[in-house]
């Protein structure tokens, strides 16, 4: 048994703040966080919440990567913070700051509005090919067909592949490479009947086409839900679609 | 009298957003490659008028080609547009769906390897045909 | 109308990119190395390869006329889409005139290839 303290360690944290109410920008603030190394940057930030900052905001909830609440820029690089380590940062100093390319809300909370109003508009969810009834009973899927769209189904929406993508920051009307992904999950699922409406959206000024093979997307994705391929597949998709249905550029009626 | 709305998003520049991260320095220089395919193309395209001009403007053409600054500019450009073959092979696998051979999903490794193979064979046939047409 | 409404017309640079990007992939580097280092050194071919008569008579038959044309020209559209793109990327207004440039480029370049092709007869 021990009685004497552990003598802990000390990590320099730089959050960038931003309070609109007192900040005409952000401000990076440098907080000593005495860790553990089995302490992830979450739980890093809870210490400046519970202990040294009570001010400090930021997103989070289930602490083990299946949420995507607490996505945010650690050193740069678009990360889940309960799923990044402060023991691989000691003893050099961390900087952490809201997930860029959304607008910052305040302090580590961004405005995601922008993208929920994507997610309602592809449909994501199944919708019948044809009307069906419970008594038909459950659908039937191949392993081949499952595999189809599988990994576009692990999306848990954190955000990471738009902090990651920069045509995002460049032009926001982009749909995105999450909304891609669950767009392709719905569509190639056989069960699915909805692909020529969804279409509209992946083959809009908005849609696939802004995409131009960056990759960063599918690096930063924690689920490995590789966003990048799904907008590439409907790059072709999208083409074929555009080329054998004749060009109707004020998108006109399919 | 109503409140004034407390919140103000603040957006951040995009200025030099390139520059902060490896991956697109590297994305920037692949893409630059670009610029080499069109200087190639280019080249040929000159060389074509100078056909079209007669025998005179072609031998000019074909001394010029035979300069050692053309020959480094072609090292130049057989570096940068062989980077642009890899990197394209690179990424071809995020283009595709998945390839099923043998009941087992082809691997991104494997489908830029079959991209570089094809290359390799395709260059073959050409300096082979070129041979043939020469002799 | 929102971008998200209006259908893109993206596809068809996108195809002449991908046409391009692959050809220049897949022979980019041999045709390099061919024309620009091994028949000037005269490395491999013979000294005469590229004369006049053997360089007329390969531009004149349709098979060459329709390689170099789909060199020349698939080249410079990829080059022109990727080049836009990449403007873009460095921070340059994406619009009407930028598309005018890199594409009004490419179509020239493809409009002069052909122009000299045809000229040489068959």
């Amino acid at each position: 048994m021990r009685d004497d303290p552990v003598a802990m360690k000390l990590i320099e944290i730089e959050v960038l703040r931003y309070r609109p109410e007192q900040d005409v920008e952000p401000v990076p603030q440098v907080y000593d966080v005495p860790f553990t190394d089995d302490m992830s940057v979450l739980q890093g930030l809870q210490y400046i919440k519970d202990y040294l900052d009570g001010t400090l905001s930021f997103r989070w909830s289930c602490r083990m990567a299946i949420c995507g609440s607490c996505g945010m820029m650690i050193d740069g690089v678009p990360r889940l913070s309960c799923k990044t380590f402060l023991r691989d940062f000691h003893p050099r100093r961390l900087r952490v700051e809201a997930l860029a390319h959304f607008p910052i809300e305040r302090d580590l909370v961004v405005v995601i509005d922008d993208f929920i109003g994507k997610l309602e508009r592809i449909q994501p969810y199944i919708v019948p090919k044809t009307p069906r009834t419970l008594a038909e009973g459950e659908y039937l899927q191949t392993p081949a067909q499952l595999d189809v769209y599988e990994q576009f189904s692990s999306c848990i929406n954190c955000l990471l592949c738009y902090a990651a993508c920069p045509q995002y920051g460049l032009n926001p009307e982009f749909v995105g490479p999450g909304i891609m992904a669950l767009l392709h999950r719905y569509n190639v699922d056989s069960r699915d009947g909805a692909a020529s409406q969804r279409m509209e959206i992946a083959g809009s000024e908005a849609g696939a086409f802004n995409c131009t093979a960056v990759g960063y997307c599918s690096e930063v994705c924690p689920k490995h839900v590789d966003p990048a391929n799904a907008v590439n597949q409907n790059k072709t998709l999208a083409a074929k679609d555009y080329f054998l249905r004749g060009a109707k550029p004020k998108g006109g009626k399919r | 009298m109503s409140i004034p709305d407390p919140r103000r998003p603040y957006m951040r520049p995009m200025t030099g957003w390139w520059r902060r991260n490896p991956f697109f320095i590297e994305y920037m220089i692949h893409e630059g490659m670009a610029l080499f395919v069109a200087a190639y193309a280019i080249v040929l395209l000159v060389g074509l008028l100078r056909l079209a001009q007669g025998e005179a403007a072609w031998n000019g053409w074909l001394d010029a080609l035979r300069s050692p600054l053309s020959v480094a500019f072609h090292v130049v450009l057989l570096a940068a547009i062989g980077y642009h073959a890899w990197t394209w092979f690179r990424i071809m696998p995020k283009t595709m769906p998945p390839v099923v051979i043998g009941g087992r999903r082809l691997r991104p490794s494997e489908i830029t390897a079959a991209g570089v193979g094809a290359a390799i064979l395709a260059s073959i046939v050409l300096l082979g045909v070129a041979w043939g047409l020469m002799r | 109308m929102k971008a998200i409404e209006k259908r893109s017309n993206a596809p068809i640079f996108w195809a002449l990119f991908g046409a391009g990007g692959m050809l220049a992939a897949l022979l980019g580097p041999a045709l390099v190395f061919l024309t620009g280092i091994a028949l000037p050194l005269e490395l491999i071919f013979p000294p005469d390869a590229l004369s006049w008569p053997h360089a007329l008579a390969f531009a004149r038959h349709w098979a060459g006329k329709a390689f170099l044309f789909a060199v020349i020209a698939l080249f410079l559209w990829h080059a022109a889409h990727r080049i836009f793109h990449s403007l873009h990327d460095l921070g340059a207004h994406a619009g009407i005139g930028a598309k005018l440039v890199c594409y009004g480029f490419a179509a020239a370049g493809s409009l002069l290839a052909a122009g000299a092709l045809l000229s040489l007869g068959f």
